[in-house]
């Protein structure tokens, strides 16, 4: 798809949101009877339409488009207005440029069809970087994509994301980087980032956005205070269990407006990601700002660019 | 919990005995009826959870629509004086649990005289089942201890249950680790011991998701499964459609995870109302068939 192409359908939203299952920009309906209505705090949560910053394309299906289209219909029944995607599988840890080209085309595909509810963010191995600078102009500088996602390839404080960094601030792309911390980081895999790397990365970037994917996993505790000095690092909730206390912290020491709700599905459910959102000990506002608004604010520019009226 | 409200629990059980195991339950007579079946009391080691209280963790439950809760306690983990343990929890239950907790007492098979516990669990606390915690308390399930435990519970038709991990392994507090508990043993075991009732906690991510093979072997030995670690996309569908048969059972691990994650998983999956009342409560209760 080139960016005029791209454009035409992207500013075509309603008549793309008529085959939705639910309107661009109004909230999904669901008329089973909700056996988690006491879930939701007010029923003006219930409508707010989260806004997902992680999720991944189901695995089933005849084509890409088939499937995000199951997956659209469950995200319908939770709430969840939007997703942004990344990293159709199969997947590799260290994917070769052949490899994450495959995986972007299959999100070009789903964004063909479904820009009314999902946003695309390109899957890069800074390991080749120039291969992924490449790959950076045809999905996001010439493409649909908003954003970049950066798996465990490469360590997030590796100097070739460097000029990933650079080319993606100039693009108002935002970037997610996958940070875990297994076994005090003693488990990771040999190229997987922790949130401290991340931050490294940060120092040398400052001013610009990166979301810290999963924020360190099930130690999120030591990934909250890993980046909690760099303002331009917002924490991912998605892809942990849903232990009590994390939104709490995140919320207490970075601020609301540095939270982002995330599923990471298919691995993990909408539901139990969404469930430590609305369970936390933290007020409605904030909320809100977690379930959508801090994650529209932040896409934007990037929106703005590619002429999306969200 | 006292003689009254444990008779009304036999009562419901009672109801239940056409449940037979494999069966699949009807449509409740009152469908709103919520069963918990994995809720501790106090906190774990190293993390507190969204109930300081047994009155916090009841207002919470009740306001969720859950009619019982299954409740152990997480010092029964770590504690050497179960006894104490037990009649700790017992007491706040019956105190604090406003009709809402039942519980669920530890014995450790490894331990001195751990048949006393066993017994006092079912004669003194009236308790309707145990929990154990083979990987903290250093045994697998192919061992012959944990046989016996299976045999003197089915004889007194208490429910066994038994978490498979209480929280991510991956995230351990490098002094307090804990081996994932392999669950494939109970298939061999559980045939052999007549009238042996088992529900795997947490059983979700490396079971009921990631290991169809063992689960159907699970599923004919007759386990019972609970749903808070079940992950995936629509988790609770897909797994009726991988495994029909399966025999699970609501649960949220409160308060170590947020409530609202079990509840909404019932949102996210397409049910009928049967297999709907089922999680909500039939399984449970044809658990507790005590009758």
């Amino acid at each position: 798809m080139n960016r005029r192409t791209f454009l035409s359908s992207s500013l075509a939203l309603s008549a793309l949101a008529s085959r939705s299952p639910a309107a661009a920009g109004s909230p999904p309906r669901d008329v089973r009877p909700d056996p988690a209505a006491t879930a939701w705090e007010s029923p003006e949560l219930r409508q707010l339409g989260a806004w997902d910053i992680h999720a991944h394309p189901g695995p089933a299906g005849p084509n890409p488009a088939k499937r995000m289209e199951a997956l659209i219909r469950i995200a319908d029944r939770v709430g969840v207005e939007r997703v942004c995607i990344c990293m159709s599988p199969p997947w590799q840890y260290e994917p070769t440029p052949e490899q994450f080209r495959r995986s972007n085309d299959d999100v070009l595909a789903i964004l063909k069809e479904w820009s009314s509810r999902v946003f695309g963010l390109v899957y890069l191995n800074p390991k080749y970087t120039r291969e992924s600078l490449d790959e950076l102009e045809r999905c996001v500088a010439d493409g649909p994509m908003i954003g970049i996602k950066l798996w465990v390839g490469t360590r997030a404080n590796a100097p070739q994301l460097d000029p990933i960094v650079q080319r993606a601030a100039e693009l108002d792309a935002l970037i997610l980087q996958h940070t875990w911390i297994k076994q005090r980081g003693k488990g990771n895999l040999p190229h997987e980032s922790t949130p401290m790397e991340l931050a490294a990365l940060s120092a040398r970037h400052p001013g610009v956005p990166i979301v810290c994917g999963h924020t360190g996993g099930g130690d999120w505790a030591l990934g909250i205070r890993a980046i909690r000095a760099r303002p331009e690092l917002y924490a991912d909730l998605g892809g942990g269990d849903p232990v009590y206390g994390e939104v709490e912290m995140a919320v207490r020491e970075l601020g609301a407006s540095r939270v982002l709700y995330g599923s990471d599905i298919n691995g993990r459910s909408f539901g139990s990601q969404l469930g430590r959102v609305l369970g936390a000990d933290i007020s409605l506002a904030d909320k809100k700002l977690i379930l959508r608004e801090n994650l529209r604010r932040l896409l934007m520019p990037a929106l703005r660019r590619k002429g999306y009226k969200a | 919990m006292d003689r009254r409200a444990f008779l009304n629990t036999a009562a419901i059980a009672a109801a239940t005995t056409s449940l037979a195991r494999g069966a699949t339950p009807a449509a409740p007579a009152t469908p709103v009826e919520l069963i918990d079946t994995n809720v501790h009391l106090s906190h774990w080691a190293v993390r507190r959870g969204w109930a300081d209280t047994p009155a916090r963790l009841v207002e919470k439950l009740r306001r969720h629509g859950v009619t019982s809760a299954w409740t152990g306690s997480f010092e029964g983990v770590l504690h050497t004086d179960i006894s104490g343990v037990n009649t700790r929890l017992a007491e706040s239950c019956a105190r604090e649990g406003g009709g809402l907790l039942l519980a669920f007492g530890t014995v450790n098979p490894t331990f001195p005289d751990w048949e006393e516990d066993l017994r006092r669990c079912h004669e003194v606390h009236r308790m309707p089942g145990i929990r154990v915690y083979p990987n903290y308390h250093g045994y697998a399930l192919d061992d012959s201890r944990f046989a016996r435990l299976l045999e003197l519970a089915a004889q007194r038709r208490l429910l066994v249950q038994i978490p498979l991990l209480l929280e991510d392994d991956r995230s351990h507090n490098p002094v307090l680790t804990a081996p994932y508990l392999q669950p494939a043993p109970l298939a061999d075991v559980l045939p052999k011991i007549p009238g042996a009732r088992v529900m795997l906690l947490n059983a979700g991510a490396r079971v009921l998701a990631g290991n169809p093979a063992l689960l159907t072997r699970l599923v004919r030995a007759g386990v019972w499964f609970e749903h808070a670690t079940l992950e995936g996309v629509a988790g609770l569908e897909a797994l009726f459609g991988r495994a029909p048969e399966v025999r699970v059972a609501f649960g949220s691990h409160s308060p170590y995870f947020y409530f609202e994650a079990a509840l909404l998983k019932l949102q996210e999956s397409v049910l009928t109302p049967e297999q709907l009342a089922a999680v909500r409560h039939g399984h449970a209760r044809a658990a507790l068939n005590i009758a």
